[in-house]
C-alpha cells in the first residue's frame, strides 16, 4: 500500500552491471518505499534476474556504474552477508540443495546470526522450535520438512515454499522474489502468494520478479515495471500487467 | 575461486609441541641385532622373538608397494630409530606417579587421563612413543573378565592369548609395512572380551609420537569371544617436526560367534606445513576377522592428519551371516596425500557389508578412495552397499575413486554409488544471502556432507571430529 511520507528502503540510480564482461544492466532506476509491492516484468534476458542478483551481491556480477542505497547506506559497499543482515532478502529462482544440513539447523543459524546483529538474545533449539511451529503455518508446510536436508529431494513447489519459510523466519525489510512463481502449480502458487501476503506490513516491501501476470492476481502490486534491454522502460499500476498479458512485450520493445 | 575459499587451511597445528623427557633410544637402523635388542629390552619370550625375526626375514624379500596414488621420496629404513622409550623412574601404580611433564603433555592434548574424566566412563591406554604409560580402569574391567592392557603386558601376563591370535588376521608377511611392523613393533594395546561380556564402557587409547626421527610401530589386538561386544576408540597426534616420521601400525580384530566390535579412530597426526614440509607417513594395516557366525565388525575413521595416509581398514567376513561396516571421512589440505578405503572380503553365506566413504580435498591435496569388495564362491546371498562421495574445496585439489568389485557367486548383490561435488559459489552465495559467514557456511556444508559417518562416532569423538574439520579448513575457504 502506498502511503505518503513512508520511508525509502531502496533507491537505485542509473545502475549498470556486467557479467563476464558483458553489460546486462544499462541504467536501472528504481525507488522502493516501505509498505510497497513492486513487480518487475519482462522477457527472458531483459535483465530482471541480474538486477535481483546484483542487489543481493552475487559474486559473478560486477557493478560498472550507478548507485544503490538501502535505508540510506551504500549497498555496494556491503558484503552479501552484510546486506542480508541489514534486511535484504532474496528468494532464489533456483534454490540450492544442501545435503546433510537440516532445514531447521540452517534456519536457526540464520535467525541467530540476525539476532546477534540486532543485539538480541539467541534462541536455543527448543525455543526456536516454538517459533518455527508458528512460522511454518505461513506456508502450510508439513513440519517434517524441517528435519529434512535443505531442499534435498524437494519438489519445485516445496523448494519455493521453503524460500518463503526462510523469509518468514528472517522477517526482512525488503524481499526480492526472483521468479518465485515459476514452476508452481496453481495450489502451490496460492500458498506461496498467501504466505507473502501474510508477511507484508507497512514497514517492509517486496519486489517480485516475474514473467507472468497470474502471480499478480494473488499478490497485488502497487507498481509494475517493465524491463527491456537492461533498463526499466515503462512503469505503471497493476493494470499494466493486464495490458502486458493481453498485448505481449513487443510493443514496448519498439517503444524502448 | 574467491580468496575466502583459498584461505581456509592455514590453521597452525595445535599439537605441535615436544615433551622434554629423556628418551632411551636404540641406535638408528634395522638389523637382526636391533630386533634382538628390542625383544630383549622388552623381556620377550623366545616365540615372539622368532615371530619378529621371521617377519624381518620376510620383509627383506619384499618390495615397498608403489600402487597407491601418493608420491614421496624413498624412505631410508636404516635412518629410522626403531625403539624409543621414555626412561621410566619406577613402576607406575597410579596417575599421581606419572611424570608431571608427561601429564602436562596429555593435558595439552586433552587426553582424558585425570580422574574426573575417567568418571565419564572412558578407560584410556596411553601410548607415548612406544611404551604404554598407564592403563586406567583396568581393575574395574577385570571384574567382568575383560583384559585391557598394553601389548607388552599382555605378552607377559597372557602369553597364550597373544600367541593364539597375534598374526591370525594380518599375517607377518601380509604386506611390506605389516611385515616391518611385525619385526619391530614396540608396544600397543591388547583387549580381550570374554564370552558373553558386553564391555560396560568405551575403551580408548591415545597414540602420540614424540621423539624426532622415531617410527611408531604399534600393534593392537582386540579379541571378542562368543557373544561379546566392545566399542574401541583410538586417537592419534604427533608433535611438529620438519622431518617426516613413519608410522606403520598393525591392528587386528577378531570377532567370534555373535560378537560385535566397533572400532573408531580420529587421526590427527601432524600433516606437515602448508608447503608440505614434515609430517607423518601413516602406512597402517587394519583388518578385522568376522570369524564366527553373526559376528559384526564396524570401522569408523576420521582422517584429518598425516602428510601421507595409506590405510584400508578391512573386514574378512568368514562366519555365515557376519557383517562388516566401514564409515570414513578423509580430509586433506595443503599438500597432504591420502589413499584410503577398505576391503570387504565375503567368504561366508549371507554376509553383508556397507561402505560409506566421504573424501574432502582442499588446498593442493590429493584424496583417493580405494576399495575392494570381493565375494567368494561360497558366499551365497552376500550383499554389499558402497557409497563414495568426494567434495572439492577450491580448484587446485584432486579427488579420485578406485573401486574394485570382484564377485564369484551369482547370488551376490552389490550396489555402488559415487558422487563428486564442489562447494559451489551458488551454495556459498545462498548462505551469505541468509546472513551466514563464509567459514560458518563451509563448516555447515562439510558437517552435512559427513553426517552419515559422524552419526556412527561415539558422542565424544563426534564433537571432536566436527571441531577438527572446522580447524583444519580454517582460512582455506574465503
Amino acid at each position: 500500500m502506498i502511503k505518503e511520507g513512508s520511508k525509502t528502503l531502496l533507491e537505485v540510480k542509473n545502475l549498470h552491471a556486467a557479467v563476464e564482461g558483458v553489460e546486462i544492466l544499462k541504467g536501472v532506476d528504481l525507488t522502493v518505499r516501505a509498505g510497497e509491492v513492486h513487480a518487475i516484468m519482462g522477457i527472458n534476458g531483459s535483465g530482471k534476474s541480474t538486477f535481483s542478483k546484483v542487489l543481493a551481491g552475487h559474486p559473478d556480477y560486477t557493478v560498472t556504474g550507478g548507485t544503490a542505497t538501502f535505508e540510506g547506506k551504500d549497498l555496494f559497499s556491503l558484503e552479501p552477508e552484510e546486506r542480508a543482515r541489514a534486511g535484504l532478502f532474496l528468494a532464489f529462482q533456483y534454490p540450492v540443495e544442501i545435503p546433510g544440513v537440516s532445514n531447521s539447523a540452517l534456519l536457526r543459524l540464520a535467525y541467530n546470526t540476525l539476532q546477534n546483529e540486532r543485539g538480541l538474545e539467541e534462541l536455543d533449539p527448543l525455543e526456536f522450535e516454538d517459533l518455527l511451529e508458528e512460522k511454518i503455518k505461513v506456508v502450510e508446510m508439513d513440519p517434517r520438512f524441517l528435519s529434512r536436508s535443505v531442499n534435498e529431494g524437494f519438489s519445485g513447489g516445496e523448494k519455493k515454499r521453503n524460500e518463503i519459510l526462510q523469509m518468514a523466519v528472517l522477517e526482512p525489510k525488503l524481499a526480492i522474489l526472483d521468479e518465485t512463481d515459476s514452476g508452481l502449480d496453481i495450489d502451490a502458487l496460492r500458498i506461496v502468494a498467501s504466505g507473502v501476503n501474510q508477511l507484508l506490513t507497512p514497514d517492509n516491501a517486496v519486489i517480485m520478479v516475474t514473467h507472468y501476470q497470474r502471480l499478480l492476481n494473488y499478490i497485488v502490486p502497487d507498481y509494475v515495471h517493465v524491463m527491456s534491454g537492461g533498463r526499466i522502460v515503462k512503469t505503471g499500476g497493476k493494470e499494466l500487467a493486464l495490458e502486458l498479458e493481453a498485448r505481449g512485450y513487443d510493443w514496448l520493445k519498439a517503444a524502448a | 575461486m574467491s580468496t575466502a575459499l583459498q584461505n581456509l587451511v592455514n590453521q597452525p597445528y595445535k599439537h605441535g609441541f615436544v615433551t622434554d623427557i629423556e628418551s632411551e633410544v636404540v641406535p638408528k637402523g634395522l638389523s637382526e641385532d636391533v630386533i634382538r635388542l628390542i625383544s630383549a629390552k622388552k623381556h620377550e619370550p623366545e616365540w615372539l622373538l622368532e615371530f619378529r625375526l621371521n617377519a624381518y626375514r620376510h620383509w627383506l624379500t619384499m618390495e615397498e608397494p608403489a600402487w597407491a596414488n601418493v608420491s614421496y621420496p624413498k624412505i631410508d629404513f636404516q635412518d629410522i630409530i626403531y625403539f624409543a622409550q621414555p626412561k621410566p623412574k619406577k613402576k607406575l601404580e597410579s596417575m599421581d606417579e606419572v611424570d608431571p611433564e608427561l601429564r602436562r603433555t596429555f593435558e595439552k592434548l586433552g587426553v582424558p587421563l585425570h580422574e574426573q574424566k575417567l568418571m565419564s566412563g572412558v578407560a584410556v591406554d596411553v601410548i607415548f612413543d612406544s611404551v604404554s604409560v598407564t592403563t586406567t580402569y583396568k581393575a574395574k574391567l577385570a571384574e567382568v573378565g575383560i583384559i585391557f592392557c598394553s601389548f607388552s603386558e599382555a605378552v607377559h601376563d597372557h602369553p597364550e592369548l597373544v600367541k593364539q591370535y597375534l598374526g591370525s588376521v594380518v599375517p607377518s608377511g601380509d604386506n611390506f609395512y605389516a611385515a616391518l611392523n611385525s619385526a619391530v613393533f614396540t608396544d600397543g594395546s591388547f583387549c580381550f572380551i570374554p564370552k558373553g561380556v558386553k564391555c560396560p564402557m568405551d575403551l580408548s587409547t591415545y597414540f602420540r609420537i614424540n621423539t624426532e626421527g622415531s617410527g611408531q610401530f604399534e600393534r593392537t589386538l582386540i579379541v571378542a569371544e562368543e557373544g561379546a561386544s566392545v566399542c574401541y576408540l583410538e586417537g592419534c597426534t604427533a608433535p611438529q617436526f620438519d622431518t617426516n616420521q613413519l608410522h606403520a601400525a598393525v591392528v587386528e580384530l577378531v570377532a567370534l560367534d555373535n560378537a560385535d566390535i566397533k572400532y573408531s579412530t580420529v587421526q590427527n597426526w601432524y600433516a606437515g606445513d602448508e608447503n608440505g614440509k614434515g609430517g607423518i607417513y601413516n602406512f597402517v594395516t587394519k583388518r578385522g576377522l568376522c570369524k564366527g557366525v553373526n559376528s559384526k565388525i564396524s570401522w569408523t575413521q576420521v582422517e584429518t592428519g598425516s602428510a601421507i595416509t595409506w590405510k584400508y581398514p578391512s573386514c574378512v567376513l568368514l562366519g555365515d551371516n557376519s557383517s562388516g561396516e566401514f564409515y570414513s571421512v578423509a580430509l586433506t589440505n595443503h599438500l597432504q596425500q591420502a589413499d584410503t578405503g577398505t576391503k570387504m572380503i565375503h567368504l561366508g553365506k549371507n554376509t553383508r557389508s556397507k561402505i560409506i566413504s566421504k573424501g574432502i580435498s582442499a588446498g593442493r591435496s590429493s584424496n583417493s578412495y580405494r576399495g575392494q569388495v570381493k565375494v567368494g564362491s561360497r558366499a551365497t546371498g552376500a550383499r554389499n552397499y558402497s557409497q563414495c562421495d568426494s567434495m572439492l574445496i577450491g580448484d587446485r585439489c584432486e579427488a579420485s575413486t578406485f573401486p574394485t568389485i570382484d564377485v564369484q557367486n551369482t547370488t551376490a548383490q552389490g550396489e555402488h554409488e559415487a558422487s563428486t561435488s564442489k562447494i559451489g559459489e551458488d551454495q556459498r552465495f545462498f548462505f551469505a544471502q541468509r546472513g551466514i559467514d563464509s567459514e560458518e557456511a563451509i563448516s555447515m556444508i562439510i558437517n552435512g556432507f559427513c553426517k552419515d559417518v559422524f552419526v556412527h562416532l561415539p558422542m565424544e569423538f563426534a564433537v571432536e571430529a566436527t571441531k577438527l574439520l572446522g580447524l583444519k579448513l580454517e582460512g582455506s575457504v574465503g
